[in-house]
């Protein structure tokens, strides 16, 4: 059956990336994503116990990476309107975010299908965002599946 | 810091955690303003209610955020959390307690790295699973040491 609204043309915007957006990651920012997840770790807290770990400083939790909010590249889609839904995500950490760090984050879509779904057809975003550092450094891939129908 | 756990320290089947959670609203208050996600579902219960939700309900980054806080907790200094994947099958709400919980699925070594991949979940205070997920974690190992 052909599908509704990922059509083949539809597809070609795979591979669309979004403007890059860039951040500066403060010291208190960090601090503060911390304590609102309630994390204690002085790895995320206290630059003077971080300092004596094996990172030397403070770095980000993980999911920091959540107050980097990239844009989302433009995806067009012939669907009268839509609700939306986020369906998860996927994350791979590769370097530490420090403080003092120059974060840019762009995203790109990776994948568009069409599934049959209860309330008829379905359509799944996949979107890929990487966290690059000041050095060129790859800190995180976010991978997302959006669901709209 | 914590005491630190070593690759030769688990097995498949151990568990992580528990690692439990009391989010009130003062709490996704201060997590919209760290995230940016001021989506008023999450601190505005008027509006919540006007959207056919029961109330306010926890941001799933959030949610992701306390598994997140789970793994970096069971990795530890010399550890690393290498990849955290979740998904949101149901909503939870300020005012009651969600327990993060997970365990060893397997645990091999890649190159010089020695790994173990969790299943990990968020479960309300019914026991029930609102966001399962799964991470694997690079542990230090006591022979490489």
């Amino acid at each position: 059956m052909a599908n509704k609204y990922v059509t083949d043309e539809a597809k070609k915007q795979i591979g669309k990336v979004s403007e890059a957006r860039t951040y500066d990651v403060e010291r208190g920012a960090i601090r503060r994503f911390a304590e609102a997840i309630g994390d204690p770790n002085p790895l995320f807290n206290s630059d003077s116990e971080a300092r004596k770990s094996r990172f030397g400083g403070m770095i980000a939790p993980p999911t920091f990476c959540r107050s980097m909010g990239a844009a989302i590249p433009d995806i067009k889609l012939d669907m009268p309107t839509f609700r939306g839904l986020d369906g998860g995500s996927e994350w791979e950490y590769l370097a530490p975010i420090r403080a003092g760090d120059r974060i840019t984050v762009q995203s790109k879509l990776v994948d568009l299908r069409e599934a049959a779904g209860r309330l008829g057809p379905m359509v799944f975003t996949v979107v890929e965002t990487t966290y690059t550092n000041q050095f060129g450094e790859v800190c995180a891939i976010q991978r997302s599946t959006g669901i709209r129908y | 810091m914590a005491k630190q756990i070593y690759f030769e320290d688990v097995e498949v089947g151990t568990e992580i955690g528990p690692l439990e959670k009391n989010p009130t609203t003062q709490q996704l208050v201060k997590y919209a303003g760290a995230s940016g996600d001021f989506y008023q579902i999450h601190y505005d219960k008027d509006f919540a209610l006007g959207n056919g939700l029961p109330g306010v309900i926890l941001h799933g980054a959030l949610k992701n955020g306390f598994l997140g806080h789970l793994m970096t907790d069971f990795a530890g200094e010399h550890g690393w959390l290498r990849k955290l994947g979740v998904q949101y099958r149901g909503m939870d709400q300020p005012g009651t307690k969600v327990v993060a919980r997970g365990k060893v699925s397997k645990k091999y070594t890649d190159g010089p790295e020695h790994l173990v991949d969790c299943e990990i979940w968020l479960e309300n205070h019914q026991g029930e699973k609102t966001t399962p997920g799964t991470a694997t974690v690079i542990l230090p190992s006591r022979g490489a040491r």
